[in-house]
């Protein structure tokens, strides 16, 4: 019963949302409050329904009520509770869901934060959010329905897919859709101003906190993915340039464009089209994602059981939002008034380049993530692009970005002065240079374009130090003064630095490992030996071991280092009872920044088993990196300017202390 | 500079560089990608060593020869019987069978016919084909039902 009242709250979440979709719309034509009304209290309403029904799907998950379809796929009764938890998205149904109930999270939060938004805007942009959830609440309604029942039920379901059997689908995609769907309200935002056909600098402002929130939440999802591949699927890889990953990859690089482009149309009314443009499509390229992962036409971890319908459902849904977009932003675009002029060399000049790059190197993931679907449908082809393109286009490509990085922050908006911004860093270029050579001399050898990585990693995170530095003035300030002028700087100018060091400590990490790492596969019988990364590896043989819904065998090695052990670490072959699947659980060791990574293989025919084992230097730093580049953006949104229904201060404005001190 | 100069020199910054991105591109497409080949294809059109090809097929029953160390020999085969034996070194997916599709890649080494792979892909679960191999068996009229059940 209580299934089918979710089920119904679904339905209504439908029809809540097609008034919302329409009603406020014209009310903001008709200049009409009442109406205009309906979008907050709707929003709200909309969010509780939706809510409300998730809710029930995971209560049929916890209770393990297998008389419903999507529970008996994707469930035991034997998996641990939080499994059961984050079961209820680890399936197509369930994800939509997900989906859905972000997507409506954060409509409901445009409805509350949005008190100080002009009438007319906020209605658009609760309508075009509703016309999102209506596109999607009927794909799910349609062809994804998660209430659909079994009858007679099943006394026992048929488990989760056991790489989904991990604390990483507890926080992986509630986080990327937090960042993916975060991105609609940039997309509502700017297509309300296209209906509106009038946008200032006032849009960026409230437009900016949600970019960088989506942002955020990107940025921990995708590294959160990023480490649960690595550690779970026993390649000890941690990125594969695999299409998915592209996917969730290419929304973050136009959203990280987004944020830039939003600043320079915040500050000096610049680069106004261009954001638009941006908002919308950073969001198609979420859609694009979602597209490309739901509909069946790749293969990977990710694509759970497809159905054509669905895959033509959504291409729907992608076609519409994107094209309806687009055509609007060809329709009105030419309206919108170009914004104040700057010289190559300034604040906005940087932040132009840093677009530049970042959207062509989006388009080169986009082409390479797209051109062998496109020619198999044209040719029949089959070819598969690997990590050499990406590496080569988007490497070489990125690798201009990472060197300017440092200099944005400390050229003047209007007109800035490249010697002045050279000189302050060249002590810092410098520093960060003779770091590299260190580095690599400590390492011993590696090519030069290491060293080359080594140095801009380096110069991201001391020319983001600097940033700081020559703001708060130290050493031409006393170091009071220099200490107060730096407590005064705007928690967003910490957010900047603390984001482009993050930046530099993963490229740090990233050229580090693909440098230095080392990997062995070899054979090991009981009591043999092997060294890797400094460390000696004994393994002292096998052990069989059951789990609540696994057996395994497992392998036991201890770590010495100099003679003397200092840890040790299990990896096991595990197989899973229900679905007979057998998976990889790698031991890793973390030594630092450093992990060693023990993966194992097959038995072999004369006693043996295969063990390959890589040493991962600095790999930690990858993620790290992230997570710096996340807090960032929490420390950025915690600004008091940004905060969402914040008073406007007028009478203080702030150009002042966003110039560089001088 | 005048103002029209200055938009001038910006705008081709940055048209060369979009230039450069896209001939770029083309490059590492030319040197980067590569295509699929099942055992069939490979016998009326054979690789010229050293290309680097994706294989597909079945993993022939009773041809999987672990030796002492981490090499593994395999045999990728279809339905036109033809097969091409396989080199491999390092680790198997756990999901790797006799019988069950798989998508190897690599190269032919020159003057040997067997396929030295340096990467085996991967199945995530027992209901995954890789989607290339499904698309041809299905041609070749040897997919089964039950597989796509599975």
């Amino acid at each position: 019963m209580i299934i089918e009242i979710g089920h119904y709250a679904l339905i209504l979440a439908l029809a809540t949302a097609i008034i919302v979709s329409l009603v406020p719309l014209i009310g903001a034509r008709r200049v009409d409050q009442a109406m205009m009304d309906v979008g907050p209290i709707g929003s709200v309403v909309l969010f509780a329904l939706v809510a409300f029904s998730f809710g029930v799907l995971t209560y049929a998950h916890v209770v393990s009520d297998f008389s419903v379809k999507n529970v008996w796929e994707n469930s035991h009764s034997l998996m641990p509770l939080i499994y059961k938890y984050s079961g209820v998205w680890g399936n197509h149904e369930g994800s939509m869901m997900l989906w859905l109930l972000i997507l409506a999270l954060f409509s409901a939060l445009v409805a509350i934060f949005g008190r100080n938004l002009p009438e007319t805007l906020k209605a658009n942009v609760l309508s075009v959010q509703a016309w999102i959830s209506v596109a999607f609440l009927l794909f799910i309604l349609l062809t994804s329905n998660p209430f659909t029942r079994l009858d007679p039920a099943p006394a026992e379901g048929k488990d989760l897919n056991p790489i989904l059997q991990d604390i990483g689908l507890a926080i992986h995609p509630p986080l990327l859709y937090l960042g993916y769907v975060g991105f609609s309200v940039c997309f509502s935002f700017a297509v309300a101003a296209l209906i509106e056909g009038r946008i200032d600098a006032a849009w960026a402002r409230w437009v900016r906190p949600w970019a960088l929130a989506a942002w955020t939440f990107l940025t921990l999802g995708i590294a959160m993915g990023s480490y649960w591949a690595y550690y779970e699927l026993g390649w000890g890889g941690w990125w594969f340039w695999d299409p998915v990953e592209n996917a969730s990859f290419m929304p973050w690089l136009a959203g990280t464009a987004l944020l830039h482009s939003a600043l320079v149309m915040e500050k000096r009314e610049a680069l106004k089209i261009w954001t638009v443009l941006l908002a919308i499509l950073t969001f198609s390229l979420s859609l694009m994602g979602t597209f490309l992962v739901r509909s069946g036409v790749l293969t990977s971890v990710h694509a759970f059981a497809s159905d054509p319908s669905r895959g033509v459902f959504i291409l729907c849904i992608l076609l519409l939002f994107i094209g309806g977009a687009l055509s609007l932003f060809a329709f009105r675009a030419p309206r919108l008034t170009a914004g104040g002029l700057f010289a190559p060399i300034s604040r906005e000049g940087a932040l132009v380049v840093n677009n530049l790059i970042l959207t062509v190197a989006c388009g080169t993931v986009l082409t390479g993530t797209l051109y062998p679907l496109v020619l198999e449908t044209i040719t029949g082809d089959k070819i598969s692009v690997g990590p050499p393109f990406f590496n080569m286009t988007f490497g070489l490509l990125m690798a201009p970005l990472l060197v300017i990085v440092p200099f944005g922050p400390l050229l003047a908006w209007k007109r800035g002065d490249l010697l002045g911004a050279l000189q302050r860093l060249y002590v810092v270029a410098a520093l960060a240079f003779v770091a590299a050579v260190l580095f690599f001399y400590l390492q011993h050898g590696g090519p030069v374009m290491s060293v080359l990585g080594l140095a801009a990693g380096l110069f991201l995170v001391l020319g983001a130090v600097a940033d700081l530095w020559y703001r708060a003035g130290v050493g031409k300030q006393p170091l009071g003064i220099a200490w107060r002028r730096l407590k005064g700087l705007p928690r967003s100018a910490f957010g900047t630095a603390l984001a482009h060091a993050g930046l530099g400590i993963s490229v740090l990490g990233i050229v580090a490992v693909s440098t230095f790492q080392t990997e062995h596969v070899l054979q090991m019988k009981q009591g043999e030996v092997t060294d890797a990364g400094g460390y000696t590896l004994r393994f002292d043989g096998m052990r069989e071991a059951t789990g609540p819904n696994f057996t395994e065998d497992r392998g036991h090695f201890t770590i010495a280092r100099g003679g003397v052990d200092v840890a040790d670490v299990w990896s096991a072959k595990r197989i899973y009872t229900a679905g007979q699947m057998p998976t990889t659980e790698a031991g890793i060791l973390t030594f630092g920044p450093s992990q060693l990574y023990v993966s194992l293989g097959d038995p072999t025919d004369d006693g043996g088993i295969v063990v390959r084992i890589w040493w991962k230097p600095y790999i930690l730093c990858i993620w790290g990196g992230a997570l710096v580049m996340a807090f960032g953006g929490f420390v950025s949104l915690s600004d008091r300017r940004l905060r969402v229904g914040a008073p406007r201060r007028k009478a203080k404005p702030l150009q002042p202390v966003m110039e560089p001190a001088e | 500079m005048t103002r029209k100069q200055k938009r001038l020199a910006v705008i081709g910054g940055g048209m060369s560089f979009i230039v450069a991105a896209v001939l770029l591109v083309m490059f590492a497409f030319s040197n980067s990608v590569a295509y699929f080949y099942m055992p069939a294809d490979l016998a009326s059109n054979p690789v010229p060593p050293g290309t680097r090809i994706r294989l597909g097929g079945l993993v022939g029953e009773g041809s999987v020869v672990r030796g002492a160390g981490s090499t593994v020999r395999f045999a990728v085969t279809d339905a036109s019987g033809d097969l091409v034996h396989v080199r491999f070194t390092g680790i198997l997916p756990d999901l790797f069978r006799e019988g069950q599709g798989v998508v190897t890649e690599g190269t032919f080494e020159s003057g040997s016919d067997v396929f030295t792979a340096d990467t085996v892909l991967a199945k995530h679960d027992e209901k995954y084909m890789p989607k290339d191999v499904a698309d041809r068996l299905k041609q070749q009229g040897l997919w089964k039902d039950e597989q796509a059940a599975k």
